[in-house]
């Protein structure tokens, strides 16, 4: 119940697009058709649900104080705290996974790898697959929460991001002043939504 | 009527290009088309041969949202002498007290319907000048419907700084009318609730309040009532009929269900509003609240309140018939709106029920399956387009 719960938030009440407005790049860039944006969708939660229980284990078994205690005892390993490292390690471990998950689509799937084509290395750099990790630290998430955790990102991200493509293939047909054209009418577009989505602000799951 | 044409007629020439009032078109042309049918005709193709064109369409609004709009000024002018004089009943309004109440309520309403008039013509005014659009009859839906959802007691300059908000982000960024996303009228009710939610909390009682009569009024509203007891109906301060003619407080347009109901049928029977919706979104609403009723805890647990109160307490029907109907940032397809309807009744009563920080949900409801309606639709053209090419041996 617990993990539904949390599942349910990440999706909704805390959106990663739309309630904390982490990866705006590829959210504004890659939303103008439905087809690739959904491509986009799928890669990002596809990544989010390896990722963030990876750099859960690398955080809990590595870097955190006292973590390696399994390599040299309580006494020793309580001097270590690497926790500083967490960015670089959270941005490598991504990196990787994101490079492994491209390499083995190409291998297994190559009709699925031409359809993702270049987002799935742009995820790479993607700041809501950072945030989710570095959410999932400050939250202290325990290897389950955060499975489930990255996978209600990933969705929550994938169903803003189809959204805001579908009423930009709607928009392409309105009389858009010439100035907000584009990007400009795009922010306000994302920024109503966010509106939208704040039906779910004050539920406490 | 012959004279107003030809002094119609005879300006003009003034405002046709070269003219002196050139810039100033879109006021005359305002000005014809409301009085008159307009003579020009579709320049290039589909055409449809019909009289209902936009304006007409808009003005049938107008018509059913009357009943609503005359019983709600009624409503929050009882509620002022109710709050008032206690001793003044429902039951025994002699006709000179109902032409108070009404007088009283003309007086909190007038003044923020004047505002969002002046406020929204002038800018939708300003825009259709520079953007050289006509000025359409839609902005007399969009005025007439927000201040039916304020609360009788709203400050005038957050009246006027909604529907600036809802006029031009809402609408006029995206090229005016039949372009926006939301409906205009609940981006500028929404972006109050937001912005000012001190004022437009809801869960107190509406009722507009003038310092020389009586120092406010409040008391529960009957979400409120709802919230405390459950499904123990015998705690309510109203009775299901009570609320099913109207005579609660609240928002000025919202409380009767009856004046919604007649708006519903004269939407549907002119084919201005979508029965599929709002038969989609009573759907909708009505499985929820059984699904709820199913696990509450104990009778008294507001997930155990029945649909019919549900029905028609808080602004569900207001909403579903005038609002979720906006044939613009509503779902175009049928399959579609179906799909739409549903989700703005389920979210609604998820919203009403499980969500403490809003008490009404349905606005909140509409303007989230509005942002997902172009996805709605585009999926069901897709599965359409699918079913027709399998039929076709294409696929």
């Amino acid at each position: 119940m617990e993990l539904i719960n949390l599942t349910l938030k990440a999706i909704f009440v805390e959106n990663m697009a739309l309630a904390f407005f982490l990866g705006m790049c590829s959210f504004l860039a890659v939303s103008k058709k439905v087809e690739t944006a959904m491509g986009l969708g799928i890669a990002v939660v596809f990544v989010l649900t390896l990722v963030t229980p990876l750099n859960n284990l690398i955080y809990n078994y590595l870097l955190r104080e006292g973590a390696l205690s399994w390599i040299m005892g309580a006494e020793a390993a309580a001097k270590f705290d690497l926790s500083f490292l967490g960015f670089v390690a959270y941005i490598a471990v991504i990196a990787s996974v994101v490079q492994i998950v491209e390499m083995s689509i190409d291998k297994f799937s190559p009709s699925l790898y031409a359809a993702l084509g270049v987002f799935l290395p742009l995820i790479a750099v993607n700041c809501a697959i950072l945030g989710a990790s570095l959410f999932m630290v400050q939250r202290e998430y325990g290897f389950l929460e955060s499975i489930v955790y990255g996978f209600g990102s990933g969705v929550g991200f994938w169903l803003a991001i189809i959204a805001l493509a579908a009423i930009r293939e709607k928009l392409k047909y309105s009389n858009v002043p010439p100035g907000l054209r584009g990007l400009g009418i795009t922010f306000i577009t994302a920024g109503l939504m966010a509106m939208g989505f704040m039906i779910f602000g004050g539920i406490q799951l | 009527m012959q004279f107003l044409r030809e002094q119609l007629d005879k300006v003009e020439p003034h405002f046709h290009k070269g003219g002196k009032l050139e810039k100033l078109y879109p006021f005359f042309e305002a000005a014809d088309t409301f009085l008159y049918t307009p003579g020009s005709r579709t320049q290039s193709g589909p055409h449809v041969r019909d009289a209902a064109d936009l304006k007409r369409t808009m003005i049938m609004v107008v018509l059913a949202l009357i009943p609503a709009t005359v019983f709600g000024i009624f409503n929050a002018g009882y509620w002022e002498m109710h709050a008032a004089n206690p001793a003044v009943q429902l039951a025994s309004l002699t006709v000179p007290q109902i032409v108070e109440a009404m007088l009283r309520g003309a007086w909190a309403f007038l003044p923020m319907y004047a505002v969002t008039i002046a406020v929204g013509g002038l800018l939708e005014a300003l825009f259709s000048v520079i953007r050289k659009h006509e000025i359409n009859e839609g902005f007399l839906v969009t005025s007439l419907l927000f201040p039916l959802t304020l609360p009788p007691d709203t400050p005038l300059w957050q009246v006027g700084l909604g529907i600036a908000f809802g006029v031009v982000i809402g609408k006029e960024v995206f090229g005016g009318t039949g372009m926006n996303i939301l409906n205009p009228a609940l981006t500028a009710r929404i972006f109050l609730y937001f912005a000012y939610p001190a004022q437009m909390s809801g869960d107190l009682v509406w009722v507009a309040n003038n310092a020389n009569w009586v120092d406010g009024f409040s008391g529960a509203t009957p979400l409120g009532t709802m919230f405390v007891h459950g499904a123990d109906t015998s705690q309510y301060l109203y009775t299901w009929w009570d609320a099913f003619w109207g005579f609660i407080p609240g928002s000025v347009g919202e409380t009767s269900f009856v004046a919604c109901l007649i708006g519903a049928v004269i939407l549907i029977a002119t084919g201005v509003g979508s029965w599929r919706i709002m038969l989609s979104c009573t759907i909708g609403m009505v499985l929820t609240v059984l699904l709820l009723n199913a696990f509450a805890p104990r009778p008294t647990h507001y997930m155990a309140v029945s649909p019919q109160w549900h029905l028609v307490v808080g602004s569900f029907a207001f909403g579903t018939v005038f609002m979720a109907t906006d044939p613009v940032s509503a779902a175009q397809t049928n399959l579609g709106r179906w799909i739409y309807g549903f989700g703005i009744g389920a979210l609604m009563i998820m919203v009403r029920v499980l969500n403490p920080a809003y008490p009404a949900g349905i606005m909140l409801a509409i303007i989230f399956m509005n942002v997902f309606a172009p996805l709605i639709d585009y999926y069901v053209t897709k599965a359409n387009i699918r079913r027709r090419e399998v039929r076709l041996g294409l696929q």
